[in-house]
């Protein structure tokens, strides 16, 4: 519509900004969980991930060394701050700057650096911009330095320390081999099944087929809240109970309803020459639908599996239900939602960066697949 | 890893037996029941044939009655029972239910999930379409678009945590307000009544994608000629759109909502992880995982109300496909 009726390259401005400003809205909230899941721990809760690249002002806390050299009737300690080893474990990136500092933890920043900080009972204790530090005081410091708290730039830094956690502790690599576990089988096997089915409600003449194909399409719609109590029943009555076998049936029946439609819904629209003249050469059904029909149906079979694939690895609700909550059985979405979530909402790193983990093989497959995913999708709903 | 073993060992037993089970069953059929000699030749072909679609039917057939058909009866049944399965209470779980001040609110929050969710994503859904539909880099800005489709409930949560989060240095709503001025940090998810809207947008984000994608197919579909008619006639480019485009994808449209309005009496994900269902957010499906392993009673009989919700949509489904199929 852009160039038919007069030119109008002010509204095609506004057409670009207006889908750029979509994108970002869609692309940022994504991009702050990459971000943080790289980012330190102490820089994820002082600053936000859209400051990621800058330095951080970080309060840190050390001592000053325990070395006095007397000084007249004073002991005076010097040394700098970053020699210290607490101080250090703060600023894995190297320190920088310091900007202030301070005796109290109440008040980390009291005095300027650079100024000579009066700490009453005659002691003094001056902080430079670089960490150097000089500590006077009327008696021996004894055996422990005086406790310092400054503040100091910390430069960017970048780790994939939360990526080392969450992949070897917390059980979080059992989780992620648990939903491989759980994902392939209930993607393959309900391929096969629903591909016979649907080559007979597409192709072979029967009684009663306008009627399955009807109830395929209303089961395609009941809530699956409905199967969660009687089923769980009874696979505990058929001693499966909460168990891998039990929810590869589940999903395996949930993603029926659906793998029937779209398969039918392909196969109808295959060449009806071809199936009649494979037909009149003498091939029976079987042989039909294992040479020509599965081979030709391909880009629907792959549609359905990336769906299904998608569906079983993001799925939380199913997982819930039908597989046993120790922590030898769960899947990530659960481990994320019930454990990560609940004791550790306050570790922004660990979760972003297992969270990350569990979204980073479904847009991998999203983006390599993306082509029949949309096939899929538009034959399921457009003909 | 015995679990994996298992894994290994289930896909073989499973694509290794429905290959066997499709393939011996007509064996069977064709040279032992019905063989295709003798006098009967030709009567036993055709039994053979009248017999087959059932074959080919039937492992579906018997998992979609088992998981779905069975369910809706089944639990009708148990929502008659109270906690204890022998106790018989009737409607009783149903009273209690209409009764509760909890099933009031989720009932509710439901209902305006199932209208702001499926409007605002068919809203976005259609923009980014017709937006994209012309533009050079359509697609790459389409697919970034898509994208969430693909993310979790779970893991799209998470993602809108750092944007929600109480603090103006991880969340962004929160560092957008401080920057404007505002000292002090809101929690938008413990909002009276709004924390609902901020918990509907993931699904919106989420959703998008799909509204876009179709919907785009869609206008793509639509006659050049209609088009071209009413620029001709002077139309403007809102006139074209809103006159001529979306009436000739009602249709879709419709489609694209009432998928949506499905998904959303099933998601019980973004609720469970980012409130709880407390602060009153508490919808549907979360509240029946309330019940759920503790009160099998309660849980199926919310989980046929949401059934009777669908039902409506159900009828229609069934009598659209069977439109088409005539």
């Amino acid at each position: 519509m852009d160039n038919i009726a007069g030119q109008k390259s002010s509204l095609t401005w506004a057409t670009h900004i207006s889908v750029l400003l979509l994108v970002l809205l869609w692309l940022i909230p994504t991009i702050g969980l990459f971000v943080s899941s790289f980012r330190d721990r102490d820089q994820i809760s002082a600053s936000g991930w859209w400051n990621a690249p800058f330095a951080v002002e970080l309060t840190a806390r050390g001592r000053t060394s325990a070395e006095a050299t007397p000084d007249g009737d004073m002991f005076v300690v010097t040394g700098n701050i970053y020699d210290d080893p607490e101080a250090q474990s703060y600023f894995p990136g190297g320190g920088g700057e310091v900007v202030a500092f301070g005796t109290r933890g109440a008040n980390p920043t009291e005095f300027d650096a650079g100024t000579e900080a009066d700490l009453g009972d005659g002691e003094t204790l001056t902080v430079n911009a670089d960490g150097t530090y000089r500590y006077v005081s009327p008696e021996d410091p004894g055996s422990r330095g005086q406790r310092v708290y400054f503040a100091a730039a910390s430069p960017p830094n970048f780790t994939l320390d939360n990526y080392e956690q969450v992949l070897t502790a917390d059980n979080m690599d059992q989780a992620f081999i648990n939903t491989f576990t759980v994902t392939i089988p209930a993607t393959i096997i309900p391929i096969l099944i629903a591909a016979f089915a649907a080559y007979a409600l597409a192709w072979m003449d029967f009684p009663g087929r306008g009627v399955l194909i009807a109830v395929v399409v209303g089961l395609l719609v009941v809530p699956l809240q409905l199967a969660l109590v009687p089923m769980l029943n009874l696979h505990n009555k058929l001693g499966i109970g909460q168990s891998f076998m039990g929810i590869w049936f589940a999903h395996t029946a949930f993603g029926m309803p659906l793998a029937v439609y779209l398969l039918r819904n392909y196969m109808v629209g295959l060449p009806r020459d071809i199936i009649e003249s494979a037909k009149v050469d003498g091939a029976t059904d079987f042989e039909l639908f294992v040479r020509i029909i599965l081979p030709l149906s391909l880009p629907a079979l792959a549609a359905f599996s990336i769906f299904q694939f998608l569906w079983t690895w993001n799925d939380l609700l199913v997982a819930k239900v039908f597989l046993p909550s120790d922590d030898a059985s769960k899947v990530m979405t659960v481990k994320i939602a019930d454990d990560l979530l609940g004791s550790r909402g306050g570790d922004w790193g660990i979760l972003a960066t297992a969270a990350f983990v569990s979204i980073a093989v479904p847009l991998l497959v999203f983006f390599t697949m993306q082509r029949f995913l949309v096939r899929g999708l538009l034959a399921g709903s457009v003909k | 890893m015995p679990v994996i073993l298992q894994g290994i060992i289930t896909i073989l037993i499973g694509v290794g037996g429905c290959v066997a089970y499709f393939y011996f069953s007509n064996l069977l059929l064709d040279k032992v029941i019905f063989p295709a000699k003798g006098e009967k030749a030709g009567q036993n072909i055709n039994r053979a044939n009248q017999v087959r679609p059932w074959l080919f039917l039937f492992p579906a057939v018997f998992v979609l009655g088992l998981y779905l058909v069975y369910p809706v009866i089944g639990s009708f049944f148990r929502s008659l029972y109270g906690r204890n399965p022998d106790e018989f209470v009737g409607l009783g779980n149903y009273a209690s239910l209409i009764a509760s001040e909890d099933f009031r609110i989720s009932f509710f929050n439901n209902f305006l999930w199932a209208i702001v969710v499926p409007a605002g994503a068919t809203f976005f859904g259609l923009m980014a379409a017709q937006l994209t539909d012309k533009l050079s880099w359509g697609n790459l800005a389409k697919s970034l678009i898509f994208m969430p489709m693909a993310i979790s409930f779970v893991g799209a949560s998470l993602i809108w945590k750092f944007v929600y989060a109480n603090d103006a240095d991880i969340g962004l709503i929160n560092a957008i307000r401080a920057s404007l001025g505002f000292t002090d940090p809101v929690d938008v998810l413990q909002i009276p009544f709004w924390n609902n809207f901020f918990l509907m947008i993931i699904l919106i984000w989420i959703q998008t994608g799909f509204a876009m994608v179709i919907l785009s197919a869609a206008l793509r579909g639509i006659p050049e000629e209609t088009i071209e008619a009413a620029i001709l006639d002077g139309a403007n480019p809102w006139q074209l759109f809103f006159q001529i485009k979306v009436p000739q994808i009602m249709a879709t449209i419709v489609v694209v909502w009432t998928t949506i309005t499905i998904l959303v009496l099933k998601v019980f994900d973004i609720v469970y992880t980012m409130t709880g269902g407390n602060f009153g957010t508490e919808i549907l499906p979360s509240y029946m995982m309330d019940f759920m392993f503790r009160d099998d009673g309660r849980a199926t009989a919310i989980a046929f109300v949401i059934m009777l919700i669908v039902l409506p949509v159900m009828i229609w489904n069934i009598v659209q496909a069977r439109k088409e199929m005539r």
